[in-house]
């Protein structure tokens, strides 16, 4: 009997199995632990409260500042600094320094600390970003992370898994973040709930790994417990160039079960929007009525990386436009990394001469924690993850998800636009 | 413990998600007091001013959904809330309530059936739920294996320190 991606990876990670199958209850090792600001406060205390008194494995938990980071407020900062204190007692060998780091799910994978064939648990929903790269990776809250950081396991149902195949040849201007946003409008915010998501096909394969991390990074919007892309030379490529120990790529088999398949021609597809207050309230861009917007965010888990950016630039050059002046427009790079990439390409400069507030990395605006929080009946066009009420600010602000050359067009044209009408 | 619950029923749709049960604009603190006083606020005014030790709060599908904060299950604990029904729960959610003591029920018949204000009366461990108005009884299934194990032990805080053969007397 074949085997999912999912099963495979649990059972090669589970405690008293040598192979599980959808639905047995198993108890499994951890690779990574990951916790934010947000979560980490919470972990600490519970962990403190399990009175284990030293983690698993000082090499294996990433703290990672990032929600309210840097410390938009005394609570935050007394927050931020629990996770600080506990990464230096408990001489944890990865720092996510303020200034250094950015957001969790930018960081780890560009950094190689979470590899083909892990088992991550993270204390953030958008865990599952690591499947890009081939990790069972998934979210969870801050006791069973406190209880990960306490032990090295944790346990798990092994998922079914759906199938989603996509094929063709997207035109310019449709992206990774349209595909997952239509797939998500296909099945449902629960359409995946408990499951895990394989993503293949030949307009996968296609994709650089940015683009696969901003899929993998929404299972979660589906409801999904985590989602994989296929391990192939863009996976070999982007990881050679990263990790510092070794990894195994899994495969799922021709003839493993799954619950249910799922086939998308991309071909014809235009770029997506996610309207007010669901991600899976998804419409084709010119379905949409062209609202005007007050506020343009790019950035994020999502979106936040230099790829993303380059989108950006590549618009801003090509048309020579700035940024229409009764947008507020909000470019978060996702990490350090990024920004000082972003630096040397001389991207700072043209967003901010094209009229930008551009920003240290945070999640800041994604969540309506800081740096571009929303008035009542305010419109943001954004390249983040959610757009439920009361998200990015006030309950009655509305926000349509959408991918970076949307956001760009949409920034300077002050309304929702497609950049075929730059 | 006591796993035997009556309560007068709060009722909310489907997809009830994490930022409207605690919008993140609360997230600076960890205290359930200080969240319980915002708990559904985005959805629902009043709940967090009226709500009453031991009501229920009934929801629809996906209940829970988003983010994995747990201070979402700390708010509507540190509410008084005594249980929640749902038709689903989003995972995460279902973990974290599990995991800190907020018992949780999945029963899509008693979820649908239930009205705001109704009295229910919930045995957890049998997975009972009867509705007072209509005098119907749901069975929803009951839990069992280490699930059970950390709602007996009041979460998994206890569940560890009782596995790990830790006491801590205070």
């Amino acid at each position: 009997m074949g085997k999912t991606l999912a099963e495979k990876i649990i059972a090669a990670h589970a405690e008293d199995a040598a192979e599980v199958s959808a639905g047995d209850l198993v108890t499994v090792h951890t690779d990574v632990v990951m916790a934010n600001d947000v979560t980490a406060a919470i972990a600490i205390e519970s962990f403190n409260a399990m009175g284990v008194g030293e983690v698993y494995n000082k090499d294996r938990i990433m703290l990672v500042p990032s929600h309210f980071a840097p410390n938009k407020d005394i609570k935050s900062a007394e927050q931020t600094r629990t996770l600080t204190m506990f990464s230096q007692d408990q001489a944890l060998s990865n720092r996510f320094q303020v200034g250094r780091a950015g957001i969790e799910h930018v960081v780890l994978p560009e950094r190689g600390l979470v590899l083909p064939g892990d088992l991550v648990v993270g204390g953030d929903s958008h865990t599952c970003t690591y499947g890009a790269v081939g990790a069972f990776s998934t979210g969870m809250g801050s006791t069973d992370i406190a209880f990960a950081m306490a032990t090295g396991k944790t346990w798990l149902k092994v998922p079914e898994t759906m199938k989603f195949v996509y094929t063709g040849t997207p035109k310019q201007w449709v992206y990774g973040k349209d595909l997952i946003l239509r797939t998500i409008g296909e099945i449902s915010v629960d359409g995946a709930l408990y499951r895990s998501m394989e993503f293949t096909g030949p307009a996968i394969n296609a994709l650089p790994m940015s683009e696969r991390l901003t899929m993998t990074n929404m299972v979660i919007e589906a409801g999904g417990k985590c989602g994989f892309m296929p391990f192939d030379d863009v996976t070999r490529e982007y990881v050679e160039a990263r990790a510092t120990r070794p990894y195994t790529p899994y495969f799922a088999d021709d003839d493993a079960t799954y619950y249910s398949v799922h086939e998308f021609d991309v071909s014809d597809m235009e770029p997506q929007i996610a309207c007010p207050y669901s991600p899976d309230n998804v419409h084709p861009i010119s379905q949409v009525k062209p609202e005007k917007a007050d506020q343009v965010f790019i950035g994020s888990c999502t979106n936040g990386r230099y790829e993303d950016l380059a989108i950006v630039a590549d618009i801003l050059q090509k048309t020579g436009r700035e940024f229409n002046p009764d947008v507020r427009v909000m470019i978060i790079p996702g990490s350090q990394a990024v920004y000082l990439a972003a630096l040397r390409a001389g991207w700072i400069e043209l967003f901010t001469m094209a009229g930008a507030a551009v920003s240290v990395s945070t999640c800041g605006p994604c969540l309506g924690g800081h740096m571009g929080v929303l008035a009542s009946e305010e419109v943001c066009i954004s390249t983040s993850n959610r757009n439920f009420r009361g998200r990015m600010g006030h309950r009655d602000a509305r926000v349509f998800l959408a991918n970076p050359a949307i956001a760009t067009a949409s920034a300077i044209m002050g309304r929702l636009a497609h950049p075929d009408e730059l | 413990m006591d796993f035997n619950f009556d309560g007068t029923v709060w009722k909310y749709g489907d997809n009830v998600d994490t930022d409207v049960i605690i919008p993140a604009r609360y997230l600076n603190t960890t205290d359930p007091v200080t969240l319980a006083a915002h708990c559904m606020e985005d959805i629902d005014q009043l709940f967090a001013q009226e709500v009453s030790a031991g009501d229920i709060i009934v929801g629809g599908r996906n209940f829970g959904c988003g983010s994995s904060r747990e201070h979402a299950p700390i708010s509507i604990k540190g509410a008084g809330v005594s249980c929640i029904i749902a038709e689903s729960f989003a995972r995460i959610f279902f973990r974290n309530a599990i995991n800190i003591g907020l018992p949780i029920l999945e029963s899509p018949e008693a979820a649908r059936e239930a009205q705001k204000g109704d009295h229910l009366s919930v045995d957890l461990i049998a997975g009972k739920i009867t509705n007072h108005r209509n005098g119907k009884t749901y069975q929803a299934s009951p839990y069992n294996g280490m699930v059970l194990q950390i709602i007996e032990a009041g979460g998994l805080v206890p569940y560890t320190r009782n596995v790990l053969g830790i006491n801590i007397t205070n």
